[in-house]
């Protein structure tokens, strides 16, 4: 890639806050570093990857919205956490956070409990017991 | 508790390990490039593995496991790196302060979804993303991010946040510094080691999911995935292929051009005149792995049937893969 060939295509990923580094050739085929705001198929690639966070949160919200599922769910999907690593946090087994997607079950657990995942999520516990009235919120 | 400023002088780089270790080294007086970095490590690698999903899509990566440059780069070098992790986040962020009070500044891993200085599009669970930390001011700490223009501050709790982050892998409050950086350290002859490495690696592993062989695996399974997986799953698996390669951190090329610009600074620091058309030849490849970024990408966007344009784009994947493979089968074969 030659320094004037280093892309600028702006997708507003950075959110103007820095560019990247690019390392690009000279006429002498010695390196430099070159700041670029973004490239057009990276753009494309990032917008997919949150297209489908951002369809599985819905899922979930939808969901809770239905009574199927308890909004731990979504708040799991929102933090772009799986259920082995939202255990992990939690240091309960796996099956046990899965139980805690039942509205029954979850509407049974303890004010201290409730407190731990709200804490997960860096949340408050009434913001736990729901979700964003908004999609993608 | 007073504030305390290291003179640390921050280098924005593309890749964060390769920055932090070229940020400490100069602290410590001795003028590292970040490429320089990235070659003695030998970060340069691929691997392919199908039947291992994150989130469900296949893991390609162009570069070897994170926290592999650091540990060869130091072994490679004789430079030596106290290292620490934590079960306590008390203790941890009170040796921090303790070793900042020494006049020291402080590489660790940290988490990037917890670093609410980096822009959100960005903040996956990726558990190994390394800074510095040079000082403090007030409550807060003094951050050198590599891949930031500037430094940065970050307050307490997110910065204990980000250092305990759980997942693959744990970050247990890992870090890093060296104490002294000894006088007369061979560069050179970390770097002999790094290039044989990388180009037997790359050239002769017969197991396709490592080294170039790994490549052509990659296009192989390209070329089923319209059929075995239907036409949103390719997608994604290609969409994450790209980001692999041009994602934030690799400097462009899937980390290809950050290895020609160490061949190319090799070849000048030490005068190895045979190396200046290597160098050369690696970034044409790299050029081909953003030619076929570039198509990937309006195939990610592209509405159409994608039959075609997967089997066009594994063409290029494997032509890149048969010219790596037969690359570095050279670069073993030129005088150091």
């Amino acid at each position: 890639m030659k320094k004037e060939e280093v892309p600028q295509d702006d997708g507003k990923l950075l959110e103007g806050k820095f560019k990247v580094v690019k390392y690009a050739v000279d006429e002498e085929g010695r390196y430099d570093k070159v700041a670029s705001v973004g490239w057009e198929p990276e753009n494309v690639v990032m917008e997919q990857a949150w297209d489908a966070i951002h369809e599985n949160v819905e899922h979930a919200r939808q969901q809770f919205l239905k009574g199927e599922w308890s909004p731990l769910r979504y708040h799991m999907e929102k933090n772009l956490m799986e259920l082995g690593m939202l255990a992990d946090h939690m240091g309960m087994f796996r099956w046990r956070v899965w139980w805690h997607f039942r509205p029954s079950a979850f509407n049974n657990l303890s004010p201290a409990v409730l407190q731990r995942y709200a804490d997960v999520f860096q949340i408050t516990v009434d913001e736990l017991k729901t979700v964003d009235k908004a999609p993608n919120a | 508790m007073p504030d305390i400023r290291i003179p640390f002088e921050h280098h924005q780089s593309a890749h964060c390990e390769t920055g932090v270790i070229s940020n400490l080294m100069g602290f410590h007086g001795l003028q590292v490039s970040e490429p320089m970095a990235f070659g003695i490590g030998s970060g340069l690698f691929f691997s392919f593995f199908p039947f291992i999903k994150i989130n469900g899509i296949p893991v390609a990566s162009y570069r070897n496991l994170p926290g592999d440059i650091f540990k060869k780069f130091s072994k490679r070098t004789g430079i030596s790196f106290e290292r620490h992790s934590y079960r306590s986040p008390e203790k941890a962020m009170r040796e921090l302060d303790e070793t900042l009070e020494r006049g020291l500044p402080v590489g660790m891993l940290t988490s990037v979804f917890y670093l609410p200085y980096l822009p959100k599009a960005f903040r996956f669970h990726f558990n190994a993303h390394n800074i510095v930390v040079y000082g403090k001011q007030g409550n807060d700490y003094l951050v050198s991010d590599p891949v930031m223009e500037e430094p940065t501050i970050i307050a307490p709790n997110a910065l204990v946040r980000a250092r305990f982050a759980k997942g693959m892998p744990n970050t247990n409050g890992r870090m890093y510094f060296p104490t002294k950086v000894p006088a007369g350290v061979d560069l050179r002859k970390a770097a002999i080691i790094g290039i044989k490495a990388t180009a037997k690696d790359m050239g002769t592993i017969p197991v396709p999911l490592f080294g170039g062989r790994a490549i052509n695996y990659l296009a192989k399974h390209m070329r089923q995935w319209p059929e075995k997986q239907g036409d949103r799953k390719s997608k994604l698996y290609l969409g994450q292929v790209v980001r692999m390669q041009e994602e934030i951190g690799t400097g462009g090329g899937g980390f290809r051009f950050m290895y020609a610009a160490f061949l190319r600074e090799y070849a000048d620091t030490y005068n190895i005149p045979e190396m200046v058309p290597m160098a050369a030849e690696m970034t044409a490849i790299g050029d081909r792995w953003r030619a076929f970024a570039y198509e990937a990408g309006r195939a990610v966007k592209g509405r159409d049937g994608m039959n075609g344009s997967f089997e066009a784009l594994a063409d290029i994947v494997d032509e890149c893969g048969h010219r790596e493979r037969d690359f570095f089968q050279r670069l073993m074969k030129v005088k150091l």
